[in-house]
Parts: structure tokens; sequence; C-alpha cells
């Protein structure tokens, strides 16, 4: 027993040099050099200020921007560390609602969020990713359907043609990578950016 | 379900087969002391090691093999124990976290250093870079290289006649971490970044959103990480929602660049040990049960998912697009569900979609597919050895078929080898279903519960299924960090995997001493489609029938219950 504890320890401590530290660092290295865009978090800039990251979701709220998915990220309450409070598109600190099919709690939440739509003139059925908490809750896309759903109120909230908006979301809208690998996606973040630079 | 949907799942597939089998007998050559092309630049860092360590290299008999094994890994456990406590007084950490509490620091080491990867804790709030670097990360490396080595160990016992020894610990733990997995981590590192994972060293962003909100964004040497977390099967997570973070797994193509990292080490080791024993329709044999389970589990799991909720379906819903509660956009059905599969089919554990949220029979296949004792394909290492036990009672059953003595690639399997492999596989039911009953019945254990009714037993019965098949992954609404949770799921890690692996070493060492006959006309092949479908046959009864009565109180009931329309 005793004299497997030198090549234990000493072994430990060597492949924690080579994996623990110079592999990442190596990594880091490499990749600030040859992918610095990517290896900083895809981050967007705009007049020199960060605005978010291409690959993370933004909460939007306002009628004159399109919304992303519904988000379970929460936060600690400042009132009470122990708590947590509803927190949507925390980047901080990223999760799902992980509610089962039969939760009473989430049959409520969508059954809420799809009245609330019908109400607005939705038409159904409805994109089931309007309704559905993402993984993540930082889910940076929509479905187009989701998209197109939301055109008419955002081009009425800015006072744009319809069309003009409609035709905004088929360009951003992006397909299957070949055709085959992936699904067909808008970002929303991206999306609005095209927006704002509408004149 | 869709042609393109099966598509994606094949290609994905057949990328892992081309890519397996140069690797699995590349590693038989670094196991056999053979020159390899790595060989030249990696040949002086290995003698470096091991005259710094005192490692001789000499042959090894099974005991002597196996505590080296369990010292490495104590010594481990330790290690990264001090180092999670005390994280506050160590370096590159730029939020200033503080140290884990004790149950959850127990419970985070043995996740780590059992290859399980379970977090109890949320990455980007609890650890510093030199907790994920230094210490989770480097057992990313050698939980799965302890795994490569024990399953060459049990390897060489099939491929040797008549000797005591099984190989040195030390030396096939450190090549399996020089030459296998730490080139296919950097170049699977660099890849990830090329794709848009991150790779820094700064700690958070702070964006001003379009709204003029502020986000904080997490960031950190990510693609590193990741890498080996996939590679060595590990699954544990930079980020609390792990693969389904868009930071970790940014695109359609990282995610098959994920899937493909998990399975491509497994799916050589059995092509390695067909090389090792000198007879590869072997190793092919072993791998086909692995594919025939692991696809027949993706597709229950893509039909359950893409047939979607009814209760949401009645609330206006679009059914065409399936339950996308819990699941990210970008990754699709198909390839979610190609990764639902694959990440409990192999004790990897990382998930790109709430598990928690699937369907109930879409959320029973992971379930079942740990509980079948992690070997479609299994860990690295693991499910090798775990597989060749299966393969072991096979024989038994068939020779009892016929009334001849089993052999398995010439070697006689007797009642010694017979009770420790029973031994073996009773570790999972026993601990899985023991401490599932318990907890069922404790009030502190239930207050830990997101979901009621039958799906709060699936969250119970998932956790410690997947504590002790050292898979990791989660029915993650359960808050797992509670003493009770901590304490009683690190002890199943513990047990599923050195309980579990102790009795395969001292059937190896048996099997090593025996000479290995010649095959005869009685002999029962175990290289054909009959004992593909006998091992799958045995997979499914003994692996999966003492678990039935327990999944039909959780997910089966669940799923008639949805069906009639009722809700929790």
């Amino acid at each position: 027993m005793l004299r497997h504890i030198r090549p234990a320890v000493s072994l430990l401590a060597l492949l924690t040099l080579v994996t623990g530290l110079a592999y990442p660092l190596a990594v880091t290295g490499v990749a600030s050099l040859v992918f610095p865009a990517q290896a900083g978090g895809g981050l967007i800039l705009r007049d020199g200020k960060t605005i978010g990251s291409a690959l993370i979701g933004q909460n939007f709220v306002d009628p004159r921007y399109f919304h992303g998915r519904p988000s379970a990220t929460t936060a600690p309450d400042p009132a009470d560390a122990a708590k947590s409070i509803d927190a949507p598109y925390n980047a901080a600190g990223s999760g799902g609602a992980n509610l089962g099919p039969t939760s009473a709690k989430l049959i409520q939440r969508i059954k809420a969020d799809a009245d609330a739509l019908k109400a607005v003139g939705a038409a159904t059925p409805l994109p089931a990713d309007a309704l559905t908490t993402s993984a993540s809750g930082l889910d940076p896309h929509i479905s187009p359907a989701n998209a197109r759903m939301q055109a008419a109120a955002v081009a009425r909230a800015r006072g744009l043609p319809a069309e003009k908006v409609a035709a905004l979301v088929a360009a951003q809208t992006e397909g299957p990578i070949l055709g085959l690998i992936g699904e067909s996606r808008v970002n929303v973040l991206a999306l609005n950016l095209a927006l704002d630079a509408l004149k | 379900m869709t042609l393109v949907g099966w598509g994606q799942i094949a290609l994905t597939l057949a990328l892992v087969l081309v890519c397996a089998l140069p690797l699995g007998r590349f590693m038989a050559r670094v196991f056999g002391d053979e020159r390899t092309f790595l060989s030249p630049v990696l040949g002086p860092v290995e003698r470096g090691v091991y005259r710094l360590s005192g490692v001789d290299g000499r042959e090894q008999g099974w005991l002597a093999y196996t505590l080296s094994m369990l010292v490495f890994s104590l010594v481990s456990f330790a290690l990264l124990y001090a180092n999670l406590r005390l994280q506050a007084f160590l370096p590159l950490n730029p939020q200033g976290l503080d140290g884990m509490a004790p149950d959850l620091a127990f419970n985070t080491a043995a996740s780590f250093v059992s290859n399980t990867n379970w977090q109890a804790y949320s990455g980007e709030t609890t650890l510093g870079h030199f907790a994920q670097m230094a210490g989770l990360a480097v057992q990313n490396f050698l939980s799965a290289a302890v795994g490569i080595a024990l399953a060459v160990a049990v390897t060489r016992a099939f491929a040797r006649s008549g000797v005591a020894t099984l190989g040195n610990f030390w030396v096939d733990l450190t090549r399996a971490t020089l030459y296998v997995l730490l080139p296919l981590a950097v170049v699977t590192a660099l890849a990830y970044v090329a794709l848009g994972v991150p790779q820094t060293l700064l700690g958070a962003v702070e964006a001003t959103t379009l709204e003029g909100a502020k986000q904080t964004i997490a960031l950190g040497p990510v693609a590193s990480q990741e890498a080996i977390k996939q590679l060595g099967t590990n699954g544990g997570g930079f980020f609390n929602a792990n693969s389904a973070h868009p930071f970790e797994n940014p695109n359609a193509l990282s995610n098959m660049l994920s899937i493909w990292a998990m399975l491509v080490v497994s799916v050589a080791m059995p092509i390695m040990f067909g090389r090792m024993v000198s007879r590869e329709r072997q190793g092919y044999a072993i791998a086909a049960a692995m594919f025939a389970l692991l696809i027949a589990g993706t597709a229950v799991v893509y039909w359950a998912e893409t047939s979607g909720n009814p209760l949401t379906t009645a609330l206006g819903l679009d059914p065409a697009a399936g339950n996308m509660e819990g699941k990210e956009l970008r990754f699709g059905q198909a390839m979610t569900a190609l990764y639902v599969a694959v990440t409990t089919g192999l004790s990897c554990g990382a998930v790109n979609a709430m598990h928690d949220a699937l369907t109930p029979l879409g959320g029973l296949v992971p379930m079942v597919l740990m509980q079948l004792g992690e070997v479609l394909p299994g860990g690295v290492g693991s499910g090798l050895y775990g597989m060749i036990v299966f393969a072991l009672l096979t024989v038994f059953v068939a020779g009892l078929m016929v009334g001849r003595t089993p052999e398995y690639l010439g070697k006689k399997i007797e009642a010694r080898e017979m009770k420790l492999a029973m031994l073996a596989v009773l570790i999972l039911p026993l601990v899985i279903l023991g401490f599932s009953a318990t907890a069922a019945m404790l009030p502190a254990a239930l207050a830990s519960l997101n979901n009621a009714g039958p799906h709060g037993l699936s969250e119970i019965l998932y956790a410690y299924t997947s504590g002790a098949g050292n898979n990791g992954s989660a029915f993650a609404g359960l808050n797992a960090n509670t003493p009770w949770w901590n304490t009683t799921i690190g002890l199943a890690m513990l047990l599923g995997r050195f309980a579990y692996v102790v009795p395969v070493m001292a059937i190896a060492g048996s099997l090593a001493a025996k000479p290995r006959a010649a095959a005869t006309a009685g002999t029962f092949p175990t290289d054909t489609p009959l004992f593909v479908g006998l091992l799958v046959g045995i997979i499914l009864i003994l692996g999966g029938l003492q678990f039935f009565p327990a999944l039909a109180l959780g997910p089966v009931v669940e799923h008639v219950l949805m069906l009639a329309g009722m809700t929790f």
C-alpha cells in the first residue's frame, strides 16, 4: 500500500501540470492568436460599447423589438440571498425550468402565455418555441414561424411597413448547414440590430 | 421523425466509426509497447515522468494493479477535495468565489474522481478558473485514463496465457493520458474554438443590452474543458446548463462534434480489444451489440419527443416541432435525441437538453440506458470491461443451454469467474434501488423534488441511477445540493465505480493465469450475429428487468396519465 503512494502523488502532480496548466494555457494561447473573436465569446460592439454576445440571447420586452423564447433563469434575491427571483436571460446563471411534461405549473404557464398571444390575434397553432423555455435559458434563436408571428406587431410599434419587416425576417433566417445539419432559425439579437439599422 | 433527421444521426455515427477504427488500432500499439508516430515527441516526456515518479514499469499482478489504482484515486480525491474547499485562497479566481461546503466538496470530489461528473453545484457561480482547470479538468483526464488503464488490463487477461501479471498501472495511466486523451483534446479544443466556443482567462463581461439593461456574461477557458469533458465521457459542464449553454455548444456543428467526441474513444475500445487479443472480429461483435441498443434507444427518444406533449397541443401549440420545452432551437429534435441516448448509453452525462423536461417515454430511455450497466458503449474503458462481464455471462448462459463448459476467447469460465461477475452486476441495482427506496420515504429528501406525482419518483430514480452508473446527467429539477443528496449520491458514485471494478479485476487476474485453449468444433463462436443477439438479450434481461417495477411506477405511469390529460 505505502509503496504505491510515491508514484501516486508524483504522477498526479506531474500530470496536473500537463493537463491542468500546460494544456488549457496552450489552447488559450493558440486560440487567442488564431481565433481571437471566437475565443473572446463572440462579443458584439456598437459605438465602442459591448452590447452582448452573438451567441447569447437577451431579454427583450420592448414592443419595438422581436422577443426571444421564454427563459427560466433566476438570480439571487437582493433582499434575501437564500431565495432566488426570476431573471430572464441571466448569462451569469444558466439553466432550464426543469418542469416535467405533466407539471401543473408548466401547463398553467403555457396556458397563460398562449391565451395572451391569442388575445392579440395570433393564429393557432402557435409556434412551440414561443411558449416553451429553452434548456439554457439563453437560447439566442427563435423559429422563423415565431418571427413571422411577431413581425406585424413590431412593424406597427415602429411605424414601418409590414412588408419591410417581413423581408428583414426572411433575410435574417438561417437555414440548416448544407441543407442537412441543424434547423432553420433566426438570431433575435442580430434581427433586432438589423431593425435598429433600418432607417 | 424525418429523413433529414435520420440522415444527421447516420452521418454522425458514420464519422465516429471512421475515426474509431484507426484510433482503436493506434491504442493497441500504444498499450502493446510498440512505437507510434507520437513516440518521438511524447517518448521523452513519458520517460521523464517515470523517472521523477520512481516508476520502474515492472509488470503487476491483478491485486497490485488494483491497489495502485485505488491509491491513485484516493490521493486524487484528497487533493481535489482540498482544492474545492480552499479555493478562496488559491489563484485564478477572478470572481473571488468562496470555498465549497464540506458535503458539496465531498460530492464533487467523488463525482470527478469516479468519472461521473454529477454536478450538485452551478459552475459559473461556484467555481473559479483554478478549481475548474487544475482540479476538475485534471480529473476529467485522469479518471478517464484510469478507466482506459483498467480496460487494458482486462484485455491483457484474454491476450495472455498462463501468466500472473496484467501490466503496470502507472505506465498504462500515463500512456492513456499522454498518447490518447491529450492529443485528441488539443485538436478537439481548437475545433471547438473555431466553431465559437470561448477560451479566455477573463471572468465575465458586462454588456449593455439593446434595451439598456445590464447583462453579465460569464466567460472562461470553456473550450479546453469542453473537449476533455466529452472525450473522457466525463460530462461535467463549465456552465450550469452544460452542453445546452450556447458557449459550450454554439451551433449544430459543435453539437455534432460533441457527440462524436464523447463516442469516439469508447467505440475505439472494443476495436483495441479485438486487436490486442489478435481477433478483430471479436471486437466488432462487441461494438455491434453496443450500437444495436444505442440506435434503438435513439429511435425511441426521437419518436417520443417528436410526438410531443398532448397537454400542450391542447392549448394551441403547434405539435409539428415536437416537445420543445427544455430544448434549444439550434440542434433540432433528431440530434437532441441522439445526444440524449449517447450521453446516457455512454456514462458521459453531458446534456444538450434538460432531461427533466423530456416526455415520459423520452425520459425513460436515458434511465434504462444507464441501468443496463453503462455499456452502450459505456464510459471510456469502463464500457469495455462492463461489456466483457456481460459477454462472460452470455457464454455461461449459452454453455448451460448446451451443457458444455463455457469459454470466452479460449479461456474457460468457471465458478469463480461467474461468482465474481454476478457480484459486479449486483452492485448497480443494489445501490440504485436501495437508495431510491430510502429517499422516497424521507421527508428531508422529498423536499428537494421540483415535480410532483410520478415525475417526482423519476427524479429520485434518475439521480441514483446517474450516480451509481457514473453518468452524471440529471433530472436537474431535483435540488441535489443538500447534505442528504450530496452524501448519498457521493456514496453511490464511489460504489458504482470502485465496488464494481474490484471483482472485475479479480476475474481478469484469474483468467490471465489460465491457458488459452484452441477453438474446437464444440466451441461456441463469439464473433457471430447469434452471439451478438444473445449478448443483447442478456444485457436487457439481466441489466434491465430488475428495474422494470421502479420504471413502471415512474415514467410508464406518467405516460399513461399524460395521455389521460392529468397534471400534478
